[in-house]
């Protein structure tokens, strides 16, 4: 009795977790437009129906966080399936896919195939090589791969974009605020991360663009997800005597933490004014829905053409927020004037060709799309 | 100098979840209980005191929330345990895995329903759940900034680790518990209620365990909820119980060595020593292993390990 007791009560246990982790949006109402898309096709792939579309998406932690990296990406997600009137049952979720597990990751892009997903994107650095692999074994289905830069051209292709167009832009703002001229920079990764590294560069070049006297001082997490680690490294970087936290990581600890020392703070992927509204002086954000719906409408139009995709502040991609009260004075003014040289195309950061000193003396140049191969850092910069 | 007391400073807050983690999970391991559900019900301790925090604005209140959550989610397992003698290491993880399940599905669902898709404590509770200041004494140099600068959670945690300390060792009460953990059988020879005070223990445990918890969501994460915010330190904490050597007053330098471990990459300067961040995060693991050596080497009775540990009692079969 007690053996089937205790079961029963394992049983419960279970049930409810089930219940936790199956926790997907609430059920819209949809337009369905219902346009079957039979027109000839000039992609290389066949046009899907609207209505027989699947799309897959595999998360490296909860979209429900409320701040970060995937957060923004599903917001992204969401705005397409609104753009494009999908119903929620045609968007396939995996959750906490952790990118450093190989078992979880291919799982995670294996249910998205079995599920009958036409396109399923991967939003994580660490997905690309299990994403190459699956695009091969399935090449029949699309897939696109977040940051990252591997691609074959034809059902696998990378997206990201100039990220660092809005992190020079918000160098600008740090760089004007700083009266100790430092600055702090909690980064998710070391310089082996093309990524941060080329994003630590560009904050850094704003910074100097306004206020040459001035460093950045670089802590590394080591992970893309540690709460903790993310506002001790902050604190550490205040108790060095910075006082405009940066960051490129996924909570939003590093401003927290600033605002609970009276410093000032830059934050990345959504608007973090709302979790720290007396630190944060602007925020670099996201917005993927511009891409997401691109690529999904291309796989109803059968236009797929297997490029690559690299958006910018041009595309509405890449935004930045608005400068908050707490900007010195003039920033939003200086920020505008090289934003508008941005969007124009008269002046764009890594353009490939203008030369960059690197804290050990040597010079480099770097094209925005391989922002991947750069592990070298600015000469402003300092990993403290 | 000034540098390494600020270090100092961020060690102490670093170590006081763990510190709540490890004296909770000794409390319960003194009657033979190991309870790997430490993460989960820190998990669930976190959601009650961060949500009850918000709603009425009280830290008190938010304490006892996550205290009496705490209890409640060691009640689950105190019966499948106890009671009905199920497997203590498949009950503790599940009760991990329930714990962070149910505290996420909260966060989202009020996540869901806040205006702005933020979940933030009001000012009030935040004015009095972080750091202290007592005039005269926290302007005392490196004194007052080292003793008496840290949140109330920091007090708290040590004079919990101080009384739970003097209960196993200088009460009778304390010993007949410790009794249980090395042989329930002579305990309940002896006259002891071994399932009232498995009970009794466990629930305090998982107590004390949820306040750490309520700290990861209230300090560490400054008032802005997350999912996942207990983020491993559960874990560590089992762990830190061995370091401790199931002593909750060494369990207070213990958590402070961990604390200290976990800051370190930190405060260490580059320009002195550059290694890479991850040896760094393996340090608190490769002491505990050491020690575990060390006492092995030494003699087992050093260790102090209860007995009983991971076994459960079945009276009719003695």
């Amino acid at each position: 009795m007690k053996r089937f007791l205790s079961a029963v009560l394992a049983g419960v246990m279970a049930l409810s977790l089930m219940a936790g982790c199956s926790s997907g949006g609430e059920e819209t109402t949809t337009t369905e437009s219902g346009n079957d898309t039979t027109a000839e096709s000039t992609g290389l792939f066949p046009a899907v129906a609207k209505e027989d579309l699947k799309v897959g998406v595999v998360h490296i932690t909860d979209p429900a966080e409320g701040t970060g990296y995937t957060y923004t990406h599903d917001l992204g997600i969401q705005g397409m399936q609104k753009n494009l009137g999908l119903d929620d049952s045609q968007i396939i979720r995996k959750n906490n896919v952790d990118d450093t597990d190989a078992t979880a990751i291919r799982t995670a892009l294996e249910e998205c195939v079995e599920e009958g997903c036409q396109i399923v994107f991967a939003t994580s650095w660490g997905y690309m090589d299990y994403v190459e692999e699956i695009a091969e074994e399935y090449p029949d289905v699309l897939f696109a791969h977040g940051t990252g830069y591997k691609s074959n051209g034809k059902n696998f292709i990378n997206y990201f974009g100039k990220i660092n167009q809005a992190r020079y832009l918000s160098g600008i703002a740090a760089g004007m605020k700083t009266t100790s001229n430092k600055i702090g920079y909690v980064a998710a990764q070391n310089n082996e991360n093309g990524e941060v590294t080329s994003g630590i560069d560009a904050f850094a070049m704003g910074v100097e663009s306004v206020n040459p006297d001035a460093k950045v001082y670089v802590k590394v997490t080591g992970s893309w997800f540690d709460p903790e680690g993310e506002g001790q490294a902050a604190k550490s970087l205040i108790d060095m005597g910075c006082d405009v936290i940066a960051q490129h990581c996924d909570t939003a600890n590093p401003a927290t933490e600033a605002e609970k020392a009276g410093v000032f703070a830059v934050g990345y992927n959504s608007d973090m004014a709302q979790k720290a509204p007396g630190a944060t002086l602007t925020s670099v954000m996201w917005d993927w829905s511009v891409f997401y719906t691109e690529a999904v409408q291309k796989v109803i139009d059968g236009t797929w053409d297997g490029q690559n995709y690299f958006g910018s502040m041009q595309d509405g991609l890449v935004t930045l927020a608005p400068c908050s009260d707490l900007c010195a004075e003039g920033t939003a003014e200086k920020i505008k004037e090289v934003q508008d040289k941005i969007i124009s195309g008269e002046w764009d950061i890594f353009d490939g060709t203008t030369e960059y000193e690197d804290n050990q003396g040597q010079t480099h140049t770097l094209k925005a799309e391989d922002y991947g191969t750069c592990n070298w850092y600015y000469k402003n910069v300092e990993v403290a | 100098m000034e540098m390494f007391l600020k270090f100092l400073v961020a060690a102490v807050a670093a170590s006081i979840p763990l510190l709540f983690g490890t004296v909770g999970e000794i409390l319960c391991e003194k009657v033979g209980h190991l309870n790997l559900g430490v993460e989960g019900l820190m998990s669930i301790g976190a959601c009650a005191g961060f949500m009850v925090g918000m709603q009425t604005d009280s830290f008190v209140l938010a304490l006892i929330a996550a205290f009496v959550a705490g209890v409640l989610a060691a009640l689950i397992y105190a019966i499948l345990t106890v009671t009905f003698l199920a497997d203590q290491n498949v009950s503790g993880l599940t009760l991990t895995i329930f714990g962070i399940g149910l505290a996420n599905f909260i966060g989202i669902y009020m996540l869901g329903a806040s205006e702005n898709g933020t979940l933030k404590l009001p000012e009030g509770i935040t004015a009095q759940m972080n750091n202290i200041h007592i005039p005269g004494l926290s302007d005392i140099p490196v004194v007052g900034q080292l003793i008496f600068s840290y949140s109330p959670f920091v007090y708290l945690g040590v004079v919990i680790a101080i009384l739970a300390g003097l209960f196993l060792k200088k009460t009778k009460l304390g010993l007949n518990v410790q009794a249980i953990g090395h042989n329930p059988a002579a305990a309940d020879a002896a006259g002891i209620n071994v399932t009232r005070w498995k009970y009794v223990m466990i629930l305090l445990g998982g107590g004390i365990c949820g306040i750490g918890g309520a700290y990861c969501a209230m300090i560490i994460n400054s008032g802005v909820w997350i999912s996942n915010n207990v983020g491993g330190l559960g874990w560590i904490a089992v762990a830190l119980v061995i370091f401790a050597k199931w002593n909750p007053w060494l369990s207070i330098l213990g958590s402070f060595v961990f604390g200290a471990l976990r800051v370190l990459k930190y405060y260490m300067p580059q320009s002195v020593v550059n290694l890479p961040t991850a040896f760094y995060d393996m340090l608190p693991f490769l002491i505990t292993a050491i020690i575990l050596v060390i006492s092995s080497i030494r003699k087992k009775r050093d260790l102090n390990i209860p007995g009983s540990l991971g076994v459960n009692y079945f009276r009719e079969e003695r």
